[in-house]
């Protein structure tokens, strides 16, 4: 922004030059101040609450210091909601690229109807989390949904219950969130596939490399960065998770589905413990920054050069 | 830049400035969460009684059962200094608000009708904010009910359970005739219900020191102990679907026959209502055994908000209303609940409410009114969810009674820090 003042002398030589140089700056300097205000100043005012003694609304005039955060660490459910967090992300990012990989190589074998294939699996993001955590909640659900429609078929002994066993009901949540997101992890790796040079594979044929060699040794290594674009997309979605939670299980039974998201919004709004929701909000956002940060540090760092 | 930001300032108070000056006549805003059939109905009563009198109603639901995205929106509101007039709201919340300083004051109209003399004390305690009236309260529901399926109850034994063990033969012979006996559904709050009728039940100077004095020797000990034994073994009444099941289809169960009873609040009285049952002949309500003569409760009322003279005559008018005994009793005849003025004649309600309007008094003159936990209206908010989380952990089996007591002690103080 700070060029604005320097390219006005350039005005009188060139007022078209001047309004080319002006214009972009001009064109994006709303959406810069907004962000700077609605992302990074909330971040700001957020990390203050979080050393605040806020109950029901902000209150700047009790500081607690690290309070909060030693609060927030003794308390069982944002234990629950961390150990949570971590079955869920990687199974749910180990499980989704596997997924997503193998669909897309199948696709890519020059199939018939792939045209017709890919938005079937594709079809699946373009649901919301709550429409997809709701159909799987009924599904999941021994009374109405799977177990009960084997059962009326005859198959008596079938069981699957997860959904109602403290124990394993976060497996449930990462089953619906894979069936969301695989189709999507597809697009992206069909999108790498494709983007992989015909020569080298051709190459690799006359030397006379199986199918399983070429994808191994030369297509799989070569799509590392959409492996990395899938690890952030996935990452984050995984911190994120709030929605899918609250419609399939509501972090029940018991305290048993809480994640990260969940105790946030449920100690700010729901408890009063505005302090406290801060802090964990401070604690996800670091968690997502050192998922993004070298990201965008390896994407970007060396093309600016 | 600087430019650019002073601009898009003006234009946004541009954009700001007309809202207030749009409502200037005669009106009040109600924020509340009474969506559903029966309670929307019951709500249009005081709304119609209010435009007969000139006064607009604006209406500013927001659904969402426990009234949480309410509350949300009502931060919102409060924060950005513009208040709805009356907000629908529970126990604690309403003092919490009162302690922001941003409510308003009912005492003209509260003490030219006498308030202070036809609520019950208990009630008084919420609506009422270092002597000032600042909520007017709508009805008192009771939480410690339960509701029997009749034809279930006749096929074990047909006497309703006077104590626990009475309960216990009765849910045993339930079960022997092939019915899930207890109707419940899995949501931390329903646990939290029962568990104030237990806790209850074994004592109400152990309720008084427990849930509404959150003392730490009675948090863990033994009869807590107790009562989550108790709750263990009702537990093992519940069918195996439990799991996050609503209130309403527990209701449903039992309604159906396929449940012997639920332990719920009067609300859970609609629903049978609903589906054509009569009290007496089709469904039964007892007190929770050896918790007749006491009563927990919540109470809906209207938190009155700080709001310019202009709107402050439609303010005090809309609590008048709500105090009329008249909207009192046909509001309280829909709404499953009994009025919160000791003065209304029970001549509209059914046998339950009648009962539900006897025991109350009973208990109000005996001075054994509690303030139901798991409803807000025993602890602040933190300390209510904190023993939520022991509740629910404990009925899902997480951890045993022992330790959900020794749990609950740490839980408490924490929330309390």
């Amino acid at each position: 922004m700070a060029d604005l003042t320097t390219t006005a002398p350039r005005a009188v030589t060139n007022p078209r030059a001047t309004m080319q140089d002006l214009l972009p700056k001009l064109v994006l300097a709303p959406s810069f101040a907004v962000i700077l205000i609605f992302v990074y100043g909330f971040i700001i005012f957020t990390a203050f609450l979080s050393f605040s003694g806020s109950k029901l609304l902000p209150d700047f005039s009790t500081w607690v210091g690290f309070g909060n955060y030693v609060r927030l660490f003794n308390h069982p459910n944002w234990i629950t909601a961390l150990k949570n967090l971590a079955i869920f992300s990687v199974l749910y990012i180990v499980v989704c690229s596997a997924i997503g990989l193998a669909l897309a190589i199948f696709l890519d074998q020059k199939i018939r109807g792939e045209g017709f294939l890919r938005p079937i699996y594709l079809y699946p993001m373009a649901l919301s989390f709550i429409v997809t955590g709701v159909a799987w909640k009924w599904f999941l659900d021994p009374g109405i949904g799977l177990e009960h429609v084997m059962q009326s078929w005859g198959w008596e002994s079938f069981s699957f219950r997860w959904i109602k066993d403290g124990k394993m009901a976060i497996y449930t949540i990462v089953i619906a969130a894979v069936w969301q997101s695989s189709g999507f992890v597809m697009a992206m790796f069909l999108a790498g596939l494709r983007g992989v040079d015909n020569e080298i594979i051709k190459a690799a044929q006359i030397d006379g490399a199986s199918t399983l060699t070429i994808y191994r040794r030369i297509i799989i290594p070569l799509m590392r960065p959409v492996f990395l674009s899938a690890f952030v997309v996935l990452a984050h979605l995984a911190i994120k998770s709030y929605d899918l939670v609250v419609a399939m299980t509501d972090g029940g039974p018991g305290t048993a589905t809480w994640t990260p998201a969940l105790f946030m919004q449920k100690f700010t709004f729901g408890r009063n413990e505005m302090g406290m929701g801060a802090a964990s909000a401070i604690i996800m956002m670091m968690m997502i920054f050192t998922i993004i940060v070298p990201y965008l540090y390896s994407e970007l760092g060396g093309k600016k050069k | 830049m600087r430019k650019f930001l002073m601009s898009t300032a003006a234009v946004a108070a541009l954009f700001a400035a007309p809202m207030p000056m749009a409502h200037a006549d005669e009106s009040v805003e109600v924020l509340h969460w009474w969506t559903s059939g029966g309670e929307a109905a019951a709500l249009d009563v005081l709304k119609k009684n209010l435009e007969a009198q000139g006064v607009t109603w604006k209406d500013m639901p927001v659904a969402g059962g426990g009234g949480e995205a309410a509350m949300t929106a009502l931060r919102a509101r409060v924060t950005a200094g513009d208040p709805p007039t009356a907000v629908q709201a529970l126990g604690f919340d309403i003092t919490d608000w009162a302690n922001q300083g941003v409510v308003g004051d009912l005492g003209e109209v509260a003490d030219k009708e006498g308030w202070d003399k036809v609520v019950p004390a208990a009630l008084q305690n919420f609506a009422k904010h270092d002597g000032k009236w600042i909520a007017a309260p709508v009805n008192v529901h009771s939480t410690n009910w339960v509701w029997i399926n009749k034809k279930a109850l006749d096929a074990a034994g047909g006497k309703a359970p006077e104590s626990w063990d009475e309960l216990i033969v009765v849910l045993d012979k339930m079960k022997a005739n092939g019915i899930s006996p207890l109707g419940h559904g899995g949501q931390a709050w329903q646990d939290a219900t029962i568990f104030d009728a237990v806790v209850l039940s074994l004592g109400t100077d152990f309720y008084k020191q427990s849930m509404i004095d959150l003392d730490p020797a009675a948090l863990g000990s033994d009869k807590m102990v107790e009562a989550f034994d108790r709750m263990a073994k009702l537990k093992t009444y519940v069918d195996k679907d439990f799991s996050g099941r609503d209130w309403n289809l527990a209701s449903a169960m039992v309604i159906e026959g396929k449940a012997g009873m639920q332990m719920m609040g009067d609300w859970a009285k609609g629903e049978f209502l609903k589906a054509g049952q009569k009290p007496g002949s089709d469904f039964v309500c007892i007190r929770f055994p050896g918790t007749q003569g006491a009563v927990t409760f919540n109470s809906d009322m209207f938190m009155m908000f700080k709001v310019g003279d202009d709107k402050k005559k439609a303010q005090l008018q809309m609590a008048a209303d709500i105090e009329d005994p008249a909207f009192q009793s046909s509001f309280n005849v829909v709404k499953g609940s009994v009025p919160a003025r000791t003065d209304v004649p029970d001549t509209a309600f059914d046998d339950c409410g009648k009962k539900g309007i006897k025991d109350l008094a009973e208990a109000s003159a005996a001075g054994k009114v509690f303030g139901s936990m798991a409803h807000g209206y025993a602890a602040p908010a933190a300390v209510k969810n904190a023993l939520y989380d022991v509740v629910t952990r404990h009925f899902n089996g997480e951890i045993d009674s022992k330790a959900a007591a020794a749990a609950l002690v740490e839980a408490v103080a924490a929330a309390k820090g």
